[in-house]
């Protein structure tokens, strides 16, 4: 019997890709739209305006605070009431944009305000405007303690993206969800799952671990 | 969609909010305590000097690092009745948890006792004090400094995370705002009240650290 559900679960490996392919699609495209957005929050939470920072520091909070499987239902059950109908697809990634993207605020905003105040004062000092200064002096150097809990919030989202699935999103889990309900071996079902986001996430988790440890041996040297 | 809150909905549903919101309480507070457990042994299994429990206990981290948690409660809930195992679903959702967080909570605390610096250990290696005088006097005492905040930060991802069991037709938080959903068709009433309880959580886990790590970070900087 399990060498025939197994020969069965070979036969159903494309739809296993497809689902691959729809984790990877979700993932990457608010991997792209959740970093731009965090990097511009940060800057706004690490600078002078106070209100932009209350406002900035309270959407954090509440993205934080609340599980996102809630936020996802939120977006997908209660934004149609007020005129903004998603599908499904849509809907995931702008939920899963808005998590990835207080995310990384955060981070960029820690790695900010971690940069030595004395290097601003100088930047000051010789005349560089606070946007040249951010470019030029604060965010190459805040780079370094951003990249490797960056690449980790990276993997995070794909394991995040699982959460999608509830809402009828035919990624990886759904298809392992689908597949379970015909081939009843929960074991090697969810295995497979499990083997194909290990094959995701695996690589970033080491190149997060790798850029931690380079980085750091960089400031130490300094 | 505010012109239309029902409140008087959210009322007549409180009874059932209120036994959802001990019943988040309760399993996440179970899978919390057995997760610092877990979290502890693997952590002593990783740091051992035997290689076979250090490669059971990585093996173990980084696969549960690897794959999501809802793919990690699938495999569990489809897979165990496949072997013979029949549980309830809560028993199923809390043995989930716990070996997710635990994953995690050893990693927190490997980090905690590995900064601390080596040269503490050859201190107390010199004054005569035993292994577990070592670990019972110095190592511990600055590794729980180190670690309090993580912990709490991993202990609110649990609490989020334990709304994922509501996938599994468990009782909770998140169940509530989906019966709601598909009693009266009330998705806006049903998830922004479970994302006020929610918040609720989090404000107080989130007081609670900034309150333990004040404390706690004056004792280390002695």
């Amino acid at each position: 019997m399990w060498s025939f559900y197994f020969n069965e679960l070979m036969r159903s490996l494309p739809f296993f890709l497809k689902g691959l392919w729809m984790t990877v699609a979700v993932a990457g495209l608010s991997l792209i739209f959740g970093t731009i957005i965090g990097f511009f929050g940060g800057i706004m939470r690490a600078g002078r305006n106070k209100p932009a920072r209350i406002i900035v520091g309270a959407w954090v909070d509440l993205i934080r605070g609340t599980p996102f499987l809630v936020q996802i239902f939120i977006i997908f059950f209660i934004l149609p009431g007020i005129g903004i109908e998603l599908e499904a697809f849509p809907a995931a990634v702008v939920a899963l944009t808005n998590l990835t993207a207080s995310f990384i605020c955060e981070i960029v905003a820690s790695g900010i305000l971690a940069v030595p105040k004395g290097q601003r004062e100088a930047a000051t000092a010789s005349g560089l405007s606070y946007y040249e200064q951010l470019r030029f002096i604060v965010l190459p150097q805040a780079m370094r303690s951003i990249l490797p809990p960056l690449v980790g919030q990276y993997v995070l989202l794909v394991k995040d993206s699982s959460i999608v699935s509830a809402i009828g999103v035919v990624d990886i889990t759904r298809v392992g969800w689908l597949t379970v309900q015909r081939i009843p071996e929960g074991l090697m079902v969810f295995g497979l799952v499990g083997l194909l986001y290990f094959a995701v996430c695996y690589p970033l988790i080491n190149l997060s671990g790798y850029l931690e440890r380079r980085m750091t041996v960089v400031s130490t040297k300094l | 969609m505010f012109e239309t809150f029902n409140f008087r909905i959210i009322l007549e549903y409180m009874p059932l909010y209120g036994q959802c919101f001990l019943a988040t309480l309760w399993l996440s507070g179970l899978s919390l305590f057995g997760a610092i457990v877990v979290g502890i042994i693997s952590c002593a299994m990783r740091l051992s000097h035997s290689r076979i429990l250090r490669s059971i206990a990585g093996v173990y981290i980084e696969s549960i690092r690897s794959t999501p948690l809802l793919a990690q409660l699938y495999f569990l809930y489809f897979g165990l009745p496949t072997i013979g195992i029949m549980l309830p679903e809560w028993v199923t959702g809390v043995i989930a948890l716990i070996l997710n967080s635990g994953a995690y909570y050893a990693e927190i605390i490997r980090a905690g006792i590995q900064a601390i610096h080596f040269g503490q250990i050859e201190a107390g290696i010199a004054s005569g004090l035993s292994y577990f005088q070592r670990m019972r006097y110095i190592i511990l005492p600055q590794a729980l400094g180190n670690t309090i905040r993580p912990m709490l930060g991993q202990a609110i991802i649990l609490v989020k995370d334990s709304s994922l069991l509501s996938l599994i037709s468990i009782m909770e938080l998140t169940r509530a705002g989906q019966l709601l959903t598909s009693e009266r068709f009330m998705p806006t009433e049903g998830f922004l009240t479970t994302a006020a309880f929610y918040l609720i959580i989090y404000y107080m886990l989130k007081a609670f650290s900034g309150w333990a790590e004040k404390r706690l970070i004056f004792q280390e900087e002695h």
